[in-house]
């Protein structure tokens, strides 16, 4: 690393921070689990984080980003870079505070559900994930992050999911935004091609010439498909809805404060690097307006709160998207006011509506009314909160709507039309906010004996809807954080000065007859719900047209493709290898004058025919026993041209493993039937003839290949260094045990893992403990004898290979075979269970204590600050290193897995 | 020579794949054995021949004398014959469950119950 010292610890902090969320949701899986009623405590951290992100907000310069980066992946110019400036940190507080109060509220919303765990980890990493789009500053990371705000949320919203419903929902939810992302991605790569940065905070100073981009379109499309699909905007509008199938809680902190904003995010942030075109400026303003139109007249039609309240977000959405294409300073102040009042008070309605769900056990409007006695602090909060949305005075959302009224005003031409949309759209969410937040608490009252909830539950949404009104009363105070995140949006320095009184202004006028239409609305609210047009058809049903086609489609191809036979497979494997390694092999040019290099013995032509004749006797073989020992000999025709090519350690490997392979073949082979021929003869000469091709090229390609010099750097490199840096004169051995060591590594692991996977097949067959040998010991003395005789002087043979591995042919896995070959003798003679008792510890542990070895050779190198497995060397005549330890390690596996494989295989119950 | 490893390699294969192209279990064992050897064998030949040279410095020499063996593809197919045997161990086991649990060793029957 290059970075070092207090720079480093405050970066490693910073991005501790941001990334903490995921930690507490893997602790809050297990800690709720543990201690189900102190749920709530998680609040804590968010709230911290709140504080932290919000204290960072009102002290930041404006303008000035606080980068953080620390490198993740290099090579793909992954970094974990955020940028701590104002756009991001609003949105940070925003995200942790609400998230701390949902916390709260769901502690006591989900009381005693036996599944809230996994409620508290999703939430959580969403929050977590949620954090990082805000900050992220590399785009292929925000990618990442914006892909798990998707997942978090699909499993969220899915968080019911024994209902078909809510999993239907989680899914539309997951392919819309899921889509989404995949666009965010591309657009990602095409920006950093273009740029040569995956940092936002660098791209801006590219805008010229991603604008002068031929690709520029491309890029527009893409991240605007992004934006739109994760906000919800016209036509991707139609999941949000659907997504009320989430728990309460998940609906009022996803569909208000955060992850829809994302969309809204990403059209901000990208605003000062691609935005305010031509064409992102129709784009933006379009989709925005329709949003906010079909939003505002569909959430007056419902009766569902949470669906008056869902419908009445997607216009609260298209509002801000729409304030972000006219892309004025004053329409992208508004649009920063408009989203904080909405967050504020639509998490507060939203959680009202859970309130009274839960209390009174309905959610239709309808059925609610006069609640203000029997829960005076629902109502207040309900109330407050529903002032705000209608935009009275004195609120937090009046600023926001008198803002964006008087920033449209001063746009110019063409926004004269918006103004008009705008108003209309302002007076139905006033209303669908009078219906969510003041009609179930005036009229008559219930016949039914209900009363305010616990603190946890009613507190949250006063404590936000009272902030609006705070807010709104002295909305000064919010001028610092909203100029840097307005500065951050419009790319140049933005002073914002919010205040409650305008005088006598055009916009005014426009709020006094907003608040009019409101009240009228209202008296006709039943009319407005029921008399009014709807559509019969919406963009959902292409959406199920799309899906349905796709089905049919894949369930048309799936089946030849996905076949479920293993000879379809290879058939199309090896004809696919064929057709295109025939290719290259034909444009070869070198291919018809390749030259051996390498001159012919009369031994070799011997060895090579015994090998082929061995192949093709396996085929032909009847029985399994004549098609083991062609095997074999095959097996052994191989070694010996490893011995004949000078390479001895591979003879001797070969040698041991073939004998090995025998054992276990006739251990199992014994209880299948003959090899007798099962296909037609066409079948045959089919087969046949794949088979031919592929041997052809196989051929050929080795022809090619070894007929060409290459050069022999690699060779030279490993010859030169191993017995200098490696101190060991067995050049493979070096490779293996120090040079190459961590694949050594892996791969003993790959055969541990296959051995227990042979034990732990058969004690399945055997349903628990093996105990018999299933074939009889050899009953002859000599053999007994022999054996007795062997066993002690192959083991010596087998430490031997060990020793010396380093320096001449042996080491760790000819000597781990000939070690278990020594045991596997020792049981032919006696059978498994001396065997077993011979061996004093069992396989698996010798495999385990080989595996730790193996790893513990590794770490003296960590402990001094070198990459794992490195190898260290004591200083002295005879050498001593790690190398070495690490080698015992492998014999010890090698040994602990072969004698496992054939101990269980030659065991049953 | 390397013809004539070329040829072994080819026939290993054709008679490897031709034999896990078969229907019998055993039979589809069998054809993984001789695709492993030939793979081997392959991967040896492909790094470049040379006669009875092994790559170890002889005890007493300062390093190794053109010409040796090339070490790397050694190393290469030293592990892969050791997992060779893993992955054969393993399919053994597989294919005897199957059979023992569906009670054919016919792979077309195994897929239709």
């Amino acid at each position: 690393m290059p970075q070092t010292g207090a720079v480093h610890d405050s970066i490693s902090s910073v991005i501790g921070f941001i990334l903490s969320p995921f930690v507490v949701a893997a602790l809050a899986a297990w800690l709720v689990r543990r201690f189900p009623r102190r749920a709530g405590l998680l609040a804590a951290w968010p709230a911290v984080l709140a504080v932290l992100f919000g204290t960072q907000l009102l002290k930041a310069v404006p303008g000035a980003g606080g980068l953080v980066e620390l490198p993740w992946v290099p090579s793909l110019g992954l970094s974990l870079s955020f940028n701590l400036d104002g756009l991001g940190l609003l949105f940070a507080t925003l995200i942790t505070g609400i998230g701390a109060l949902i916390v709260v509220y769901a502690s006591h919303y989900l009381d005693g559900h036996p599944q809230a765990n996994r409620f508290y980890a999703s939430l959580l990493a969403f929050m977590g994930a949620m954090l990082g789009v805000a900050l992220s500053d590399n785009i292929l990371t925000l990618f990442v992050f914006w892909e798990l705000t998707g997942f978090t949320s699909f499993l969220l919203i899915g968080f019911e999911h024994e209902r078909p419903a809510a999993r239907a929902a989680a899914i539309q939810a997951f392919v819309v935004t899921g889509a989404g992302g995949l666009a965010l991605l591309a657009a990602g790569v095409l920006l950093v091609g273009v740029t040569g940065t995956a940092n936002l905070s660098a791209m801006g100073a590219a805008r010229v010439s991603i604008l002068a981009s031929p690709i520029y379109p491309a890029i527009a499309t893409l991240i605007l498909f992004a934006a739109f699909t994760k906000s919800a905007q016209v036509p991707f509008h139609f999941w949000l809805p659907s997504a009320m199938e989430a728990p309460t809680p998940v609906s009022a902190y996803l569909h208000s404060a955060t992850m829809v904003k994302a969309g809204v995010y990403l059209i901000a942030r990208m605003t000062p690097i691609v935005g305010l075109t031509p064409v992102w400026t129709t784009a933006v303003t379009v989709a925005g307006a329709a949003t906010m139109v079909l939003g505002a007249y569909r959430a007056v039609q419902e009766t569902d709160l949470k669906r008056v309240l869902a419908y009445s977000t997607l216009s609260a959405l298209g509002v801000l998207t729409m304030l972000l294409g006219v892309g004025t300073r004053d329409t992208i102040i508004a649009a920063l006011v408009y989203l904080v009042a909405h967050a504020g008070y639509k998490g507060a309605l939203f959680l009202v509506a859970g309130v009274l769900d839960h209390e009174v056990g309905t959610r239709d409007i309808s059925a609610l009314a006069g609640l203000r006695r029997a829960m005076p602090i629902t109502a207040l909060a309900g109330g407050a909160a529903a002032l705000s949305m209608a935009g009275l005075p004195l609120t937090l959302g009046f600023v926001g709507k008198d803002g964006a009224y008087e920033a449209l005003l001063h746009a110019g031409h063409p926004f004269p039309w918006l103004l008009a949309l705008i108003v209309f759209a302002s007076s139905l969410m006033g209303l669908s906010g009078l219906l969510a937040g003041v009609s179930p608490f005036h009229g008559m009252p219930p016949l039914k004996e209900v009363h305010d909830p616990a603190w946890p539950l009613s507190i949250p949404p006063l404590i936000l809807a009272t902030l609006g009104l705070l807010a709104g009363t002295a909305p000064w105070t919010l001028n610092g954080p909203l100029s840097r995140a307005a500065t951050a949006t419009a790319g140049v320095s933005v002073d914002v000065s919010l205040s409650i009184w305008h005088g006598l202004t055009p916009a005014l006028a426009l709020s006094v007859l907003t608040t009019t239409a409101i009240a009228a609305a209202y008296a006709m609210r039943e009319a407005v719900r029921t008399r009014t047009w709807r559509s019969r058809y919406g963009t959902e049903d292409l959406y199920d047209g799309l899906l349905s086609v796709l089905n049919t489609v894949s369930r048309m191809i799936a089946p030849a493709l996905h076949s479920a036979s293993l000879r379809t497979y290879i058939m199309v494997i090896v004809a696919t290898s064929v057709v295109i390694g025939g290719a290259a092999l034909m444009t070869d040019p070198g291919l018809g004058s390749a030259v051996p290099r390498t001159s012919v013995m009369a031994h070799d032509v011997l060895i090579v025919l015994i090998i082929i004749a061995g192949a093709i006797a396996a085929t032909v073989a009847r029985s399994t026993m004549a098609a083991v020992l062609c095997l074999g000999t095959v097996g052994y025709g191989v070694a010996m041209m490893f011995l004949g090519f000078g390479a001895p350690d591979l003879a001797m490997t070969q040698f041991s493993v073939e004998t090995l392979t025998v054992l276990i073949y006739v251990l199992v082979f014994r209880r299948f039937r003959g090899l007798g021929e099962l296909s037609p003869r066409f079948v045959r000469a089919r087969d046949g003839l794949i088979a031919a091709a592929i041997g052809v090229l196989i051929g050929g390609l080795l022809l090619s290949v070894a007929t060409t010099e290459t050069a022999p750097r690699l060779k030279e490199y490993f010859a030169e260094f191993g017995p200098t840096v490696g101190h060991g004169r067995n050049i493979v051995n070096v490779i293996l045990v120090d040079f190459r060591a961590f694949d050594t590594l892996g791969e003993i692991t790959v055969l541990a893992t296959a051995a227990i996977g042979v034990r732990a097949l058969r004690r399945l067959a055997a349903d628990g403990r093996l105990r018999r040998d299933t074939i009889p010991p050899v009953n002859s003395p000599i053999f007994r004898t022999a054996a007795r005789l062997l066993m002690p002087l192959l083991l010596l043979f087998s430490l031997f290979l060990l020793l010396r591995g380093h320096d001449e042919p042996g080491g760790g896995f000819v000597g781990g075979l000939v070690a278990a070959a020594a045991f596997a003798l020792y049981a032919i003679a006696f059978g498994v269970q001396r065997a077993r008792r011979a061996l004093l510890v069992k396989p698996l542990t010798l495999l385990g204590a080989g595996l730790l070895v193996a790893l513990l050779g590794g770490l003296p190198a960590v402990v001094r600050g070198q990459p794992f497995l490195s190898a260290l060397w004591a200083p002295g005549p005879v050498p001593l290193g790690t190398p070495a330890v690490f080698d015992a390690g492998v014999f010890l596996v090698v040994t602990g897995v072969v004698l496992m494989m054939i101990f269980s295989l030659a065991e049953e119950a | 020579m390397e013809i004539l490893l070329a040829l072994a390699s080819g026939v290993l294969y054709a008679t490897g794949i031709y034999m896990m192209l078969r229907r019998r279990l055993a039979q589809l064992i069998i054809g993984i054995g001789l695709l492993s050897n030939g793979t081997n064998l392959l991967i040896f030949t492909a790094g470049g021949l040379t006669r009875a040279r092994p790559p170890v410095v002889p005890a007493g020499a300062p390093a190794l004398v053109q010409p040796y063996a090339d070490p790397v593809p050694q190393a290469l197919v030293l592990t892969a014959i050791v997992i060779g045997f893993g992955l054969l161990a393993f399919s053994l086991v597989l294919a005897d469950r199957v059979h023992a649990t569906v009670g054919t060793d016919d792979v077309d029957d195994v897929g239709r119950e």
